[in-house]
This record gives C-alpha cells, structure tokens and sequence, in this order.
C-alpha cells in the first residue's frame, strides 16, 4: 500500500498517498480551476503528461509548478488560482 | 544551485516501452547505460501507474527487466538543451544536471493532438489520455459522467479504463467513418494479437454508445463543462456531462530531436535501419519515427538499443517483428485520418492558443507560423507550442519552426548556469 500523507489544496486538509500527483488531489478536493489564463479565464488541466502547462499551481511557495508531474508529499502545501 | 555531471556510453531519453527497451538492450550489451525521463516513474505514458506486479504482462515483465539491468535510472528529470555535441543539460528538483553521451536514443513519444471548438478551454475539458493520466494519478472518477470524443483507438482505451474505475460513459465520439473503421478492422484480422486486445475492448465497453462519424461541436458550461454537443452527418444533439475526454490521435514529439539537428521527414524523425538519426550516432525509436503503438515502439527500442551498443547482429534479430508492425502503423494514419468538418468548429472567438489566449480571428489575419508567433505571440507560451502548434498547422497549414533551446521553460539560473560552463 503507498504511504498515506496529509496535504492542504487552498489551505484545507486532504488525505492523499504518495503515489498521488498533486494534480489528483486538487481535483479530489472539488477544485477545478486550477489558474486564470492571460485574459481571465478559468483553467483546468489538459493533457495530464506535463506538455501543456494548464496545471500550473503554486506548491510549497514555489509557483508555476505542474501539478500533473509531481507526485504528493507529506505537509505539502498546494495553491491553486495565484 | 547544485550542478551534477554524469556520463553514460549510452543515453536513453524517454523511459516509455520504446526507452525503457533500448535501455535494457544496451545494458544487455554491457554498456554504461542512463535512461531519463520527466515523469516521476518509468513507463511512459501507456505504463503510467503500472509497477513488476502489473497484471499487464508486458509492463510487468519490461519492469522487471529494468530494474534486474545495470542501466540507471534519472527521473524526475527534464532534459532541456545540447550546448554541445555529446552533452545534454537537464533540469531535476536538485538543480541542472550535466549528461554526457557517446551514443544518444531518444525516445520522446508522443503526445495527443488537440484542436480547438467553442469550450475547449472549460476546465474539465481534458485530453482523451489526459483524464486517463489523470485518473491512473489517483483521481476518483467514479459516479462520474465521462463523454469520450476525437480520434483514434485510444478513445476505446480510455473509455474501458474510465469505466473501470467506475465512471459513467455517456458516449464514444469517434471522427472517423464507419467505412474506414471497418476497413482498419480488416488490417486488424490479419494480426492477431492485436484483433484479441480489440475483441477485449469491445467487451468491456458493452452497453456503452460508441458512434463512428460524430465529433464535439462546442461544450458548454459556467465555470466548467456541464454539456457536449454531437454531430453527425445526420444529426446533432446535447449529452449531459462532468468531464469531456477529448483528444484527436497522436503527434510525435520531435522537439529534442530536432534541436539536435536530427532531419524530419512528413513531421517525424528520419530513421535507418538500425535506427540511427541522420545524426550520427543518435538513434530514435517508438513513436517520434511514426506513430505505430506499444510493439512497434517496443521492436524499435530493442533495434535501437542493440545497434547503439555496437550490437548489430543482435538489432538484426528484431527486423521482421518491426516490420509486420509497421503495416499496423500505416493502417492507423489511414483510418484516423482528420475530417474536413473539423475545420469549420472554431469561431473567430476561439482561443486556440491557451497559453497567449490568441484567438482564431486573430490568426486569420497572419500570413505564417512566423508571422502569427512574432504579432500574436501565438506558441510563445510555456508550452512553446506543443498544443496549439499541430492546431494550427491542420487549420491553417502553416508548420512549426525548428526547436530552439531551451525546449522547456526553465528557471533563469537552471539556464544561466549552463551558460557558465560552456
């Protein structure tokens, strides 16, 4: 079984496991919007592979990361919409 | 920011079925072999989730073979530019890594096509792979409404996996005719491996609407997609849904191919017998040389990865099983091949570039790809045109430009410490 962890997407607590991707976990917690594009608009993920860059969130104070690329850690703090 | 250098004899980037193969052979010729990929894990994109105890025999036993190789393993790791021949830069969450290489294989893969229709930028509009990755990532999609749409026989695979774990499968919205379905199908027959996997398929989606000739015309919604508009030749109509799975077959990722200067034939990489680049002693296997599925890919890596290590009797061993999969490849560009209505879906309104939001009206009034990067700064975004690139080029015609470094966005000191040591 991998390894349970506790995350925050948007400051709220979410039990995830370390083969999650924060990705996962952000959609589990119901959000959808990950970021706003360059005119405003809401943004989900695309392609799920790290190519397209729609699911770019803040994670642990660093921004712009893939949430599809990086896999659950635990404490790890997730920011999306910033 | 911490630097590191490695050097390999042999170099595999990709660690999808056609990187994780090459690597083993190689290895197998005892060889000083890395494989790196940007994914946390090896196994690509169609092995994503899967570990040695897969039930999917063929992830399973390649897994094994990896892991008992002397081949390393560097992942999560992006490569990003070659300041020299020999040497590639790439960036992990420790800093640049330096990789030095005697031969290269690359195996890049391929990503989904996607094109642009009124609503495809709504969250929860996601590729047909994409939503897949996703849900293989650890996604609950269960009690969910999926309608799966686009082209090509990933749509079927998709549809199973979802439904598997417990999706609703409103609908398979499959472009391509019924006539060169059925004709696919006959190339199928004659191998039968694969007409097996399809009669699997088949009864795993039963119960569920699969329509050849019917594609997405718009999806709707407030803040995400609630609804998809179908059409057919015949008809059109709205399916309810919490998720669109769309994607439109495959494009190759040739991007580090063609930085290297490797020479591109018809959008993919020109490759001899033995798989070596017209760079010499680059080679190239799976789907940057064609799109042609999971044993091509396979047949092709295990060529590559011989030759590369000077084994050329051994890659011999693996032509004919190359060959009969080829056949495979070819049947795919015929029957999934785009439909001209597809061209007609986006309104002047439609972004087709997501990163830039440059809209099709906005492209309309451009002359070349050049021309549209330079006054809309359409695929100048952090995807550098990966998504909107092959959109573009199906509506518009117009064809990407060489790859410039570096071929993924990279922190400023990731790049300006490769500067420093060149």
């Amino acid at each position: 079984m991998p390894k349970a962890v506790s995350v925050t997407v948007d400051g709220a607590q979410v039990d995830a496991t370390e083969e999650m991707t924060a990705l996962a976990v952000i959609l589990l917690s119901g959000t959808t919007t990950l970021r706003r594009s360059v005119s405003g608009e809401p943004r989900g993920a695309l392609c799920g592979m790290g190519v397209c860059f729609e699911c770019r969130v803040t994670i642990n104070g660093e921004r712009h990361c893939r949430s599809c690329q990086i896999k659950c850690a635990h404490a790890m703090d997730i920011r999306t919409d910033e | 920011m911490n630097n590191s250098r490695r050097s390999f004899d042999v170099l595999v980037v990709g660690a999808g079925p056609a990187g994780i193969a090459a690597a083993c052979c190689a290895a197998e010729a005892g060889v000083r072999v890395g494989v790196v990929d940007n994914n946390p894990r090896p196994g690509g994109q169609i092995w994503r989730g899967e570990t040695q105890n897969s039930d999917v025999a063929d992830a399973a036993s390649w897994f094994r073979k990896l892991a008992g190789s002397r081949a390393e393993i560097l992942t999560p790791m992006e490569v990003f530019a070659q300041p020299e021949v020999g040497r590639l830069t790439a960036a992990s969450s420790d800093g640049v890594c330096e990789l030095s290489y005697k031969k290269l294989i690359l195996c890049t893969g391929a990503r989904e096509r996607f094109l642009p229709f009124p609503g495809w930028t709504l969250p929860n509009v996601m590729g047909a792979g994409g939503l897949q990755a996703v849900v293989k990532s650890g996604m609950n999609i269960a009690g969910k409404k999926v309608v799966v749409a686009g082209s090509g026989p990933l749509l079927l695979a998709v549809a199973a996996h979802l439904k598997a774990h417990g999706a609703g499968v409103r609908a398979i919205a499959e472009q391509a005719s019924w006539s060169r379905l059925v004709r696919f199908g006959m190339t199928l027959a004659s191998r039968g491996r694969k007409i097996s996997q399809a009669f699997q398929l088949k009864k795993q989606l039963s119960r569920i609407a699969f329509r050849a000739g019917c594609w997405v015309v718009s999806a709707e919604g407030n803040g995400k997609v609630e609804s998809v508009t179908l059409r057919t030749e015949r008809k059109t109509w709205k399916e309810s849904c919490d998720y669109l799975a769309c994607g439109f077959h495959l494009v190759p990722n040739v991007e580090l191919a063609s930085l290297i200067g490797c020479e591109l034939r018809g959008g993919f990489v020109r490759a001899d017998e033995f798989q070596e680049t017209s760079v010499a002693g680059v080679y190239c296997a799976g789907e940057p040389t064609g799109i042609g599925g999971l044993e091509l890919s396979i047949a092709e890596g295990q060529i590559a990865g011989f030759a590369a290590a000077g084994q050329r009797d051994k890659a011999r061993e693996y032509f004919s099983e190359r060959k009969g999969q080829r056949r495979f490849s070819s049947a795919l560009e015929r029957a999934f091949a785009l439909r001209e209505e597809l061209r007609t879906l986006p309104s002047a309104e439609t972004i087709v570039c997501r990163c830039e939001d440059v809209r099709l009206g906005r492209l309309r009034e451009q002359s070349s790809w050049r021309a549209a990067k330079l006054q809309s700064r359409c695929g100048m975004g952090p995807c550098q045109g990966r998504i909107c690139g092959p959109a573009v080029e199906f509506l518009f015609g117009w064809k990407a430009e060489s790859a410039r470094p570096p071929i993924f966005p990279v922190p400023i000191e990731s790049f300006a410490a490769t500067a420093c040591t060149e």
